[in-house]
């Protein structure tokens, strides 16, 4: 689904990312982990097509086509979502009708009529319950005044609505209490298919408790510089990220 | 000729032709007296620092068309708020048109402002609040001069006027240039209440330079809600000036939606006589191309215990500039006045300007005002979250635009004329999505 491959980034001149190589399959989940500044929110911002990072080198394949040149949209609309690490507030636009336009939108590039609107309250219905969301939140202003766990909640939320093909959840655990870790994690388990993928970037092992990956990583420097499977990430929790640093200046 | 001088010249015509017995002829001549000492404003003068109306006073305007012409209700139906019932006072290059119109005198007047001036039933009324709080400058007293039609609204006391009335003007292009000086009067007497929409509208592309003057008094307790819908095309102007005098808790609220046209000046003055007054006064205003809209306000504060809300929202693309100047003045005499001003603008192109000069003068030393103006570009973080998700850049940048107008839009209280103001925002955007935030 997802191949990148020596894929370097820079913003304002800066490389932040040297090189990265990784294939996410249909189906997979893959946690990509490593100490603050590595590249990994970098990483996520670069595949969602953020337009501040330049691609310098390599590139970024979804479903064997080359999504280098695309809009953030029109990304979006071939099945990427970015759960963000700190999403952003809109004053004035209502969750609800964010989505509506978001949906619609995305209709209308695959040539599709907009949803039907009893469609949609449906669909927002069955989605709330899922995420254990209160009617109320979907009329208020996206992420203004919400707290931490809402605004991560509000994001799986988001997801759920737009079904997308491979999601990128930015440390969406930060800022999380036990129980909205748990509604957030079961509410992306849910979601999961054989036809989907999820590329979860963490800091912390935490997460992966609930949402188990098939591959880690470890991002440093803006390389991949160590991956395996699920055990890795105890290791990572066990011993901190001193000893992958001193492995690689060695 | 100088259009000041056509001016003046055509004034004697002028007077021939209506009635020089009227009461008004006195404050007519004394007008164009005013007009022609002072001129028209220059940049030279403070209050028109940032706005120049060299450009369109250089069109040869026809002061009095000589032809009527007429239109037909379907070919102008989508200017009018046509989805509820309202009463219309309607002109055609400022000719009353009543095939459009649908006035009345049951219980209320709502009905021209020729007839008010001349039926001797009306005289008390006119000698009473005729041009008595209009000011004295020279586009004001320009109008004062040429005063023959436009709207007369009469609200006796206790009357809960449940249509809307729409004030609409249009021009045909009769004339290859035109000039207007709409004259409205509207008295609203105790505990009444009434909402008022209107609009200007230039049917073809050639200039047309209007310059009106409204006058409104709200009586004790009464409320009046106002909305002026500024979307004509970019060959006409407008420079509207309203004054509103205000007795004890009465209720005045303006909101102006400033979307079209070449060159829209709004000098809007509220003189608040009595305590307990609110005063409201909103604006949005989405342009672009050469476009320019200034907004010129006063809310003078004369008594204790009065409130005031300005909130004007400005986006401006292309080359368009825009102007706000707010002035609160607070008497003395005005303790507990609560004086708030917002104004907040967001430049989305590099060409485009705005001129913004709050200005408090405050004699009183027990009184609650602030002011915030600000102006900033697009958010970048929101535009990126808001494609992230599938909204292409155009689209986003519309819900951003609107969002950001939302607090002025949510005070109107008649939905349709939201829902209209709704789409013009997202024709003006060229986006086609449902804002229903």
């Amino acid at each position: 689904m997802l191949k990148i491959s020596n894929l370097h980034a820079s913003v304002e001149d800066k490389a932040i990312l040297r090189g990265i190589n990784l294939e996410v399959k249909a189906g997979e989940v893959h946690a990509i982990m490593g100490p603050n500044g590595s590249g990994k929110s970098t990483l996520a911002s670069v595949i969602a097509g953020k337009e501040e990072y330049e691609v310098t080198e390599g590139e970024i394949l979804l479903n064997d086509e080359n999504i280098d040149e695309l809009a953030a949209e029109e990304r979006a609309h071939k099945g990427i979502f970015l759960s963000f690490q700190y999403p952003v507030e809109i004053p004035g636009v209502s969750v609800t009708n964010f989505m509506k336009t978001a949906i619609n939108e995305t209709r209308k590039a695959k040539n599709l009529p907009d949803m039907p609107a009893n469609e949609m309250l449906k669909m927002i219905r069955e989605k709330s319950e899922l995420l254990e969301i209160d009617r109320k939140f979907l009329s208020r202003s996206i992420n203004e005044g919400f707290s931490g766990g809402e605004k991560k909640r509000n994001e799986i939320f988001q997801m759920a609505m737009l079904e997308p093909k491979l999601a990128i959840l930015d440390e969406t655990d930060s800022g999380l209490d036990i129980d909205a870790l748990r509604i957030v994690a079961n509410g992306v388990n849910k979601l999961k298919s054989k036809d989907n993928a999820v590329i979860v970037i963490t800091h912390y092992q935490r997460l992966l408790d609930y949402i188990v990956p098939d591959f880690v990583h470890v991002l440093y420097n803006g390389r991949i510089v160590k991956s395996g499977g699920k055990e890795l990430a105890h290791e990572l929790e066990e011993k901190g990220y001193d000893w992958i640093k001193e492995e690689i200046n060695a | 000729m100088e259009l000041k001088e056509k001016l003046i010249a055509s004034f004697m015509a002028f007077e021939n032709q209506v009635d020089i017995d009227s009461p008004v002829h006195d404050v007519r001549s004394e007008a164009i007296k005013q007009f022609e000492t002072q001129g028209f404003p220059s940049k030279k003068e403070e209050a028109w620092k940032y706005t120049s109306l060299n450009s369109i006073l250089k069109h040869d305007y026809s002061v009095f068309p000589k032809h009527e012409n007429t239109v037909e209700y379907n070919d102008v139906k989508k200017f009018f708020i046509h989805d509820i019932d309202t009463y219309k006072i309607v002109f055609i290059d400022g000719k009353y048109a009543s095939h459009l119109s649908q006035t009345t005198h049951d219980g209320i007047d709502v009905c021209l402002m020729s007839s008010a001036l001349n039926k001797p039933k009306y005289r008390i009324l006119i000698e009473n609040y005729f041009n008595k709080i209009a000011a004295k400058d020279s586009l004001t007293s320009l109008n004062t001069a040429f005063s023959q039609e436009g709207a007369y609204i009469h609200i006796p006391k206790n009357k809960l006027v449940a249509k809307p009335i729409q004030i609409v003007h249009f021009s045909t292009g009769n004339e290859s240039a035109l000039m207007l000086q709409p004259r409205n009067l509207i008295v609203v007497d105790e505990n009444s209440h009434v909402q008022i929409i209107e609009r200007h509208q230039s049917l073809t592309d050639n200039p047309v330079l209007t310059n009106t003057v409204t006058e409104i008094y709200t009586n004790k307790r009464a409320i009046v809600d106002y909305y002026k819908i500024q979307n004509d095309n970019e060959n006409a102007s407008l420079i509207d000036n309203t004054f509103i005098n205000q007795k004890q808790e009465s209720v005045a609220s303006l909101h102006t939606f400033s979307f079209g046209g070449k060159l829209t000046r709004n000098n809007l003055n509220f003189y608040q006589n009595g305590e307990r007054i609110d005063s409201t006064l909103k604006g949005v205003t989405i342009i672009g191309n050469k476009q320019h809209v200034d907004h010129n306000t006063l809310v003078h504060h004369i008594e204790p215990n009065c409130e005031s809300h300005q909130d004007y929202k400005g986006i401006f693309g292309d080359s368009s500039t825009g102007v706000f100047n707010g002035k609160v003045l607070v008497n003395k005499e005005a303790q507990k006045t609560n004086a708030f001003q917002a104004n907040n603008n967001i430049l989305v192109s590099d060409k485009a300007s705005i001129n913004t000069k709050p200005q408090l003068e405050i004699f009183a030393d027990d009184v609650k005002c602030s002011h915030g103006c600000t102006i900033g570009q697009l958010d970048e973080s929101a535009m990126f979250y808001m494609r992230s998700r599938g909204i292409p850049e155009k689209e986003a940048k519309a819900l951003l635009m609107y969002a950001f107008s939302n607090n002025v839009l949510s005070s109107v209280k008649i939905p349709e004329i939201k829902q209209r103001i709704t789409k013009i925002i997202a024709t003006k955007l060229g986006v086609n999505i449902g804002f229903d935030l």
